[in-house]
């Protein structure tokens, strides 16, 4: 098979995809939610990180799914997302209400559990 | 010596339900009246009933009862019969003796047990008639709380007197302990008297704990606490078939315990040395209540539990000597405390004290008769002199200090309460031909003739206590009743004066909200009521005749020898005299004693009785009546120069013509400091408190302390930890959502570090 030169300046082709390329974009996907539900104020960006983490989170499962060829994992995943449709849709009402409340979406407003 | 025939030892296949016949059911309503008054009462005092109902309502319930038993005494004087009226205990863990115990909720009616119903439903009824007057400023206040508490205490008083066995007599003895501290608590605002009602349950309690053990080591060691098997056990009748066989030894030690604990008890509820200090702080209470409990029935709960006990007590060498002693002591102390005081009541209290004394001494001296014949005519005649002062001190608002108070013979409307207390004051004395005479003889002349322990030295010292009697009686008498007109109002405020007898004297008592203690010409002491005079003048003429008891049937030493004859208190001396000789054990030593020397040493035969003693060679029984009338008529005469008014017997006696003044002053002064000695009680009660509340007190101190350091502090400690570390972890509760995100990333971070460092 003639290989062009484009391919020959790389060493070896990328053949497969590995677990491990999907466990790595998982765990990156879930540091950055983690990262920006630590750092951002806002309740909107926050919630939204915590999504990604849910997605890391399933990325993971089917991952681990297909690897294993086992169906559960992806079982698993779909009422991952249909449960977090509806409790995004609960999460964004709550974050309104706040922002009816304090007229402001900062998450560090609220700190009434205050030891 | 026999105990009763119905109690004999029943033999081969006839079992005790034979000797002991069954009481008609109706009897149960004796106890049981007085109880139904209680309940209607408490109802009365649930509903907020403000009138005075519940006085007749707990004198119609006490009357009943007076009236059945009295019912009861026609048809059973002279059985021994039982009536149960629900079973109470009755456990069995095996088939053996001692492994079943049986104690019914019921009755054992004897002649014993009759004589103390008659007089105790008896004199209830009187002075409940008596309270329903006297109370009369606490109508819609104390009053239903007072009645209740009455009734209550006759229930109990007859538990104790007819229970079928010691664990009723237990309860009884428990309950009339409850009701009198109820009852010298009545006023509970007044300071005094909540140490008084404590002092009263506080130092019985003493007392309740040796008749509790006794109570338990007469079942231990007869296995059973029912007075009819008890009285019919072959265990019983073989102890006392040993003693008098002068095998005295023969009885254990536990059977002779049994009574020197029973002992203890009968102390402390009759108030004898050295548990006697609660009675004259007693007199805190309503005089009513002085009367009826602390004078008339309870305190003698200890006589007739010696008395029902009797056969028991015969089984102890030192038991009965121990009551003879400890009798006389209490005696004499009581009286010269009597005799210095100034508080009318508390007189009598002292008095009664000394006189039941002289009931101990008579029991100890195998005359149960006499002990009991002292009991009934001191019931009335002590009762008597009670309300006596009680109308006093309601007429007085509060007044019983004896140099306050004077003429009051010669004060309109006090007659019959004057004429009662004379009355009484000559049945205290020992003037003869009263009750008092013939009751207070019969112990005296017992002391004489019975042998052992120096009984004879203490019949002398029960003598002059006779002398003393009759001069702190009469001392009151003198001083209060005759002499010229002079009172001051006590401090007692009844809050209104809108008594409805009040206004008899209408025009003097335009003072209405004038509080008594403004007394210059604004006092007016109100003599007593109808209900009040009737009571003291049913009871002045019921002591009278108490006296004609002793010439019914004579030859059994009067009406109540005859009705102890049927009774486990048989009186011995009637029987034979060599059972009374069991106690010299070893004859000579004992027979040597004062005036007592004649004769029975050595020989327990058969005496005629009336040969065992002499008082300087003649029969105490005969002699003993002049003896001690002297000995009364001198204490009287001594009273009379010393207290009497001026003008007394045209002249000759008696110099008093103030209240506060008498020829007693002068003799007082020559004495130095005994008669303030005498007057505070020769310290008793700080010596008391030095040895046994002090102390107690500084033990409590440390207890408290080592309580509150060290108990509280190690809880404390349990709870004070977790705070503290709650404390430290504290300002990790931020309240920040961040803070909570990165301390869980923090946490998952270093959980993975430790997975990694770990598994790589």
């Amino acid at each position: 098979m003639m290989t062009t030169l484009a391919q020959s300046g790389f060493p070896e082709a990328m053949t497969t995809l590995t677990l491990y390329h999907y466990l790595f974009i998982s765990a990156v996907m879930f540091t950055l939610g983690l990262i920006g539900f630590i750092t951002r104020r806002n309740l909107i960006v926050m919630f939204l990180c915590t999504e990604m983490m849910f997605q890391a989170s399933g990325i993971a499962l089917v991952a681990f799914s297909r690897f294993y060829l086992e169906y559960t994992g992806q079982v698993f995943v779909i009422f991952v997302l249909t449960i977090a449709a509806a409790e995004a849709a609960l999460a964004l009402a709550l974050v309104v209400l706040l922002f009816k409340r304090n007229e402001t979406l900062d998450g560090s407003v609220w700190s009434l559990l205050k030891g | 010596m026999m105990i009763s025939p119905a109690t004999s030892l029943a033999s081969g296949a006839a079992d005790a339900a034979a000797a002991v016949g069954a009481a008609p059911t109706w009897v149960l309503a004796i106890p049981f009246l007085p109880m139904l008054a209680v309940v209607l009462n408490t109802l009365c005092a649930v509903f907020g009933n403000k009138t005075k109902l519940p006085a007749w309502i707990t004198v119609g319930c006490l009357a009943g009862s007076f009236v059945v038993t009295m019912l009861a005494y026609m048809a059973l004087s002279g059985e021994t019969n039982t009536v149960t009226a629900w079973h109470w205990f009755d456990l069995s863990w095996g088939d053996g003796v001692g492994q079943s115990m049986v104690a019914n909720f019921g009755f054992y009616i004897d002649n014993l047990t009759l004589l103390w119903m008659m007089f105790v439903t008896g004199l209830a009824t009187l002075i409940a008639i008596y309270a329903s007057e006297y109370m009369e400023h606490d109508v819609g206040k104390g009053y239903t709380r007072f009645f209740v508490a009455f009734g209550l205490f006759v229930f109990s008083m007859l538990c104790l007197v007819m229970g079928d066995n010691l664990l009723m007599l237990y309860l009884g003895w428990e309950g009339v302990g409850l009701c009198s501290y109820l009852l010298i608590g009545y006023f509970y605002k007044k300071p005094e008297a909540v140490a008084a009602a404590k002092k009263a349950f506080i130092v019985n309690r003493i007392g309740d704990l040796g008749l509790a053990i006794g109570v338990m080591l007469t079942f231990v060691h007869f296995g059973t606490l029912e007075y009819e098997v008890l009285f019919n056990s072959a265990q019983l009748q073989g102890y006392i078939s040993a003693v008098q066989e002068g095998r005295a030894g023969d009885v254990p030690l536990m059977a002779q315990l049994i009574a020197v604990f029973l002992m203890i008890g009968a102390f402390g509820k009759s108030a004898q040395f050295p548990l006697y200090v609660w009675l004259p702080d007693a007199m805190e209470g309503p005089t009513p209540v002085s009367a009826l409990i602390h004078a008339a029935t309870m305190v003698t709960a200890g006589l007739y539990l010696i008395a029902r006990m009797l056969p028991v007590f015969l089984l102890s060498e030192w038991a009965l000597p121990v009551v003879a002693w400890v009798g006389t002591i209490t005696a004499l102390l009581a009286a010269t405390i009597g005799m210095a005081q100034f508080d009318i009541k508390r007189i009598m209290a002292y008095s009664t004290v000394s006189q039941l004394g002289y009931m101990f001494a008579g029991l100890a001296f195998l005359s149960s008769t006499g002990g009991v014949f002292h009991v009934v005519t001191h019931a009335f005649f002590k009762a008597l002199l009670f309300l006596c002062c009680g109308a006093v001190m309601h007429g007085f608002a509060g007044q019983l200090d004896l140099r306050k108070l004077s003429g009051l013979w010669h004060m309109k409307g006090w007659r019959i309460v004057s004429i009662g207390m004379l009355i009484g004051c000559l049945n205290l004395a020992g003037v003869p031909f009263t009750a008092g005479y013939f009751s207070k003889d019969m112990i005296l002349a017992e002391a004489f003739v019975t042998p052992g322990y120096g009984y004879s030295f203490l019949g002398w010292v029960l003598l002059l206590t006779a002398g003393m009697t009759a001069y702190y009686t009469f001392r009151v008498f003198f001083r209060v009743f005759t002499g010229p007109v002079q009172y001051e109002a006590g401090d007692e405020h009844h809050g209104s004066d809108d008594h409805s007898h009040e206004h008899e004297a209408g025009d003097a008592h335009g003072h209405d909200g004038h509080s008594h203690e403004d007394h210059h010409g604004h006092f007016h002491p109100h003599a007593p009521g109808m209900r009040i005079n009737g009571v003291l003048a049913t009871l002045s003429v019921l002591a009278i005749l108490a006296a004609g008891l002793y010439f019914i049937s004579p030859e059994k030493h009067g009406w109540i020898g005859d009705m102890l004859e049927e009774s486990t208190a048989h009186n011995i001396y009637t029987a034979d005299h060599s059972s009374a000789a069991m106690f010299v054990i070893d004859g000579d030593a004992h027979g040597a004693h004062g005036h007592d020397s004649h004769g029975h040493a050595g020989d327990h035969g058969d005496h005629a009785h009336g040969a065992h003693g002499s008082i300087l060679g003649y029969d105490p029984h005969k002699v003993m009546y002049y003896i001690s009338a002297v000995f009364g008529l001198t204490g009287i005469l001594i009273a009379a120069w010393a207290h009497g008014p001026k003008g007394l017997v045209s002249g000759f006696i008696g110099g008093r013509v103030e209240a506060g003044k008498c020829r007693m002053d002068g003799v007082a002064a020559k004495l130095g400091p005994i008669p303030r000695w005498a007057e505070n009680k020769w310290y008793v009660d700080e010596f008391y408190a030095f040895i046994f509340v002090t102390p107690l007190r500084v033990v409590s101190h440390i207890f408290h302390m080592i309580d509150k350091l060290l108990v509280d502090g190690l809880v404390n400690l349990f709870g004070y930890l977790p705070r503290m570390l709650g404390r430290g972890a504290q300002p990790g509760q931020s309240g920040v959502l961040h803070g909570y995100a990165l301390s869980m990333a923090g946490g998952v971070g270093v959980i993975l570090f430790i997975v990694a460092w770990v598994t790589l």
